[in-house]
């Protein structure tokens, strides 16, 4: 734990400023903001299209179609679990990018 | 070559190959018998977590079951896949940061108690066991449905080649075990489908056939065409369901949650390098899982189609070869109700029970038109037809005219699936036993080599143990796959979410929460699905919120959370070497290889 923070710490801090813990600590907290900030995004999608389109709506969107099938039951059986391995890469895309960020690559 | 030929070719060569990898990739530490040494690239382990999570049930029955069910069956194929974001969002890349080998491993640590490592311990046994026992039936009724052998005789042949390669290999020898039943059983599954999509809509790719219109010049969309069909027997349309939206949203909850809570999927986010390779091959299962997710339901919708069509109204003389060679398994029956010698397809059973034939001088008796007679009382719907769900898949090679070898295929598809979810199960089991209770509790300084004893021997017992029931299926069978999601996502996976998310939640809070949510889970499927406690199994009116047992696991969640939540802020918080373990499991940087004491 403590060897981590060290290496965070930028290599020359400024002396009297914030002490190189406050500023690894503050690194990490907006990491943790920006992650939650995307999770909450992704998971309002992952809510919307399995239980809006495929459950709670589904009726409603039967009116329309896609090719063949009503559209809302062609999200309980099909449109949701595309999204689903969508959102995993896109996930694992904004993740890499805000890791490069913020310098917590592996 | 006949059908029996080829699938004794092809089953006896995919069994090799697994051996042949057991042999290959033996465990020689604990900590590759536990998690493969940490080194499995990103898109083997997608492909052995598919491998793991698609089960004999996932391959075998769940197109039946979306078949008959229709629109009702979307709650197993956006519950047995949305769970794969959770675990991709919430749980993978930070258990992988913690970087212990099992979940009793991190609620433990997490919790700083052996009681919480206990708690979580028994729910991880009772939730593999109940899941393993399906399993090794599967193998047993491949096996006899294809080769012609004994069900019992096909669990002792499953459980010798479980036996053996789980026991050697240990996560390393069934981690690329998986990989190779991955490819066997997608193979199985998409040949068929395709010839199907082929002959039925004239779209090579049966996600697009589902959506097409039929191939006879009618211009009708299949499913409408399909609807049409279901009205017109009295069913209802195949795209409207019938349960209650509340139930709906229940059983997809709580079968998404469950998913993301079972350790045997968790684990396998121990094996890979870093928490990147964690959250890509969460992706990649993910996908290699929706490929026969968004399969099955087309395969229902054609085989429905088919049947229906093949079926309604004509004949029984006129019934094409599988139609009585399945008759002879007893997953298909006619009784002739109306005595007119044409069958009858209606909603409601055609009989009471699974259709058990009469027999003569050892032979099935055979009525009028040939057709075997069975022994089950008649019902009074106008249903002359009993036709098992498993069938979907099955026959689909025959019913589609499909060559003998592909017919064999399937079966080692079948077996592939159900091997590789009960290896996956039985390691967390030996696991649970040599890590979590020996290493952990009772015999801290044992050497490796001793617990890798462990391991093997714990391994051991849970396959004899898992064949037991194999061959004496509890009672409660039918009930177990819901208990074991229910009690997963009641359990599990709260603790291992505000573990991560919420720094405050200590002991207090999510030991009671288990404990509470498993109970209440436990109590409710004890009397609402097996009517222990009670005179009678209660009807829906009665259920809580209109929601059945089959969902109940996320109200049994959502108490476990706010239990949880509300004990934890009454107590102390987490002692700061905790809190710390919090903050470190946030950042992905310096995960390094999964880490003992």
């Amino acid at each position: 734990m403590i060897l981590d923070q060290e290496k965070l710490a930028p290599e020359n801090a400024p002396t009297g400023g914030p002490t190189p813990e406050d500023l690894a600590q503050k690194k990490r907290t907006a990491y943790w903001k920006e992650n939650l900030s995307y999770l909450v995004a992704l998971l309002a999608v992952w809510f919307v299209v399995s239980y809006g389109c495929g459950i709670l709506f589904v009726e409603q969107l039967n009116n329309y179609r896609i090719g063949g099938a009503k559209l809302g039951f062609w999200f309980a059986q099909q449109g949701s679990i595309y999204v689903f391995v969508l959102l995993i890469f896109v996930y694992v895309y904004l993740m890499n990018r805000l890791d490069d960020k913020y310098g917590f690559g592996e | 070559m006949d059908v029996q030929a080829w699938t004794f070719l092809i089953v006896g060569l995919t069994f090799l190959l697994y051996i042949g990898i057991a042999i290959w990739a033996r465990a020689g530490s604990t900590k590759e018998f536990y998690v493969a040494g940490g080194g499995v690239h990103p898109v083997a382990n997608g492909m052995a977590t598919a491998a793991d999570w698609m089960s004999a049930a996932s391959f075998i029955s769940m197109a039946g079951i979306i078949s008959f069910a229709g629109y009702d069956g979307s709650v197993y194929l956006m519950g047995w896949t949305g769970g794969y974001v959770l675990l991709a969002l919430l749980l993978a890349p930070y258990l992988r940061k913690f970087g212990k080998f099992t979940v009793p491993d991190f609620i433990g640590d997490r919790y700083y108690s052996n009681t919480a490592r206990t708690v979580a311990v028994i729910c991880a046994i009772v939730v593999s066991f109940t899941y393993v026992a399906g399993q090794m039936r599967g193998v047993g009724l491949v096996f006899s449905r294809f080769l012609e052998v004994d069900i019992n005789t096909g669990v002792y042949i499953g459980t010798l080649i479980v036996f053996f390669y789980a026991i050697m290999g240990g996560m390393k020898g069934i981690t690329y075990t998986q990989v190779a039943q991955y490819c066997v059983l997608i193979f199985a599954f998409m040949v068929p489908a395709i010839f199907i999509s082929l002959n039925m809509t004239g779209n090579i790719i049966p996600q697009l056939g589902f959506i097409s219109e039929v191939n006879d010049g009618s211009g009708v969309a299949l499913l409408d065409k399909l609807d049409q069909l279901h009205t017109d027997l009295g069913f209802a349309e195949y795209t409207n369901g019938s349960k209650s939206m509340i139930d709906v949203f229940a059983i997809t909850f709580a079968l998404m949650v469950g998913t993301a809570g079972l350790p045997h999927v968790i684990v396998r986010f121990f094996t890979v390098p870093k928490v990147k390779d964690a959250r890509i091959s969460a992706g990649w299962a993910l996908l290699f899982i929706a490929i026969l997710y968004t399969t099955a339901p087309a395969i229902a919708a054609f085989a429905r189609t088919n049947l229906i069509d093949t079926m309604q109204d004509k004949e029984y003389t006129a019934m094409p070869e599988w139609f009585k060679k399945w008759e002879e398994t007893g997953l298909i029956a006619w009784v002739d109700k109306d005595g007119d010698g044409a069958i009858n397809y209606a909603p409601g059973a055609a009989m009471e029970g699974k259709p058990v034939a009469q027999l003569k001088d050892g032979l099935p008796l055979r009525g009028d038109y040939g057709q075997v007679m069975v022994a089950n009382a008649a019902t009074t719907t106008e249903n002359e037809v009993y036709i098992d769900n498993d069938i979907m898949v099955l026959a689909n090679p025959e019913i589609a005219g499909l060559p003998n070898w592909i017919i064999a295929l399937v079966a080692a598809g079948g077996l592939a699936a159900a091997l590789s979810t009960a290896a996956g199960l039985l390691l967390v089991i030996s696991t649970a036993l040599s890590r979590d209770l020996m290493r952990m509790q009772i015999k801290p300084n044992m050497s490796e080599k001793e617990e890798l004893w462990w391991a093997r021997g714990g391994a051991a017992m849970a396959v004899i143990v898992a064949a037991y029931f194999g061959i004496n299926p509890p009672g409660f069978v039918a009930a177990t796959v819901a208990l074991a999601f229910g009690l997963a996502a009641a359990s599990f996976f709260p603790a291992i979410v505000l573990g991560i998310f919420d720094k405050r939640m200590n002991r207090q809070g999510a030991v009671s929460g288990m404990i509470v949510g498993i109970l209440l889970m436990f109590g409710y499927m004890a009397v609402y699905k097996l009517g222990w406690f009670v005179d009678e199994v209660p009807s829906k009116d009665s259920w809580w919120f209109g929601i059945s047992p089959e969902g109940f696991g996320t109200v049994a969640m959502v108490v476990n959370l706010a239990v949880s939540l509300v004990v934890s802020r009454m107590t102390p918080p987490p002692p700061q070497s905790v809190q710390d373990i919090v903050e470190d499991i946030r950042i992905p940087s310096g995960a390094g290889e999964a880490h003992d004491h």
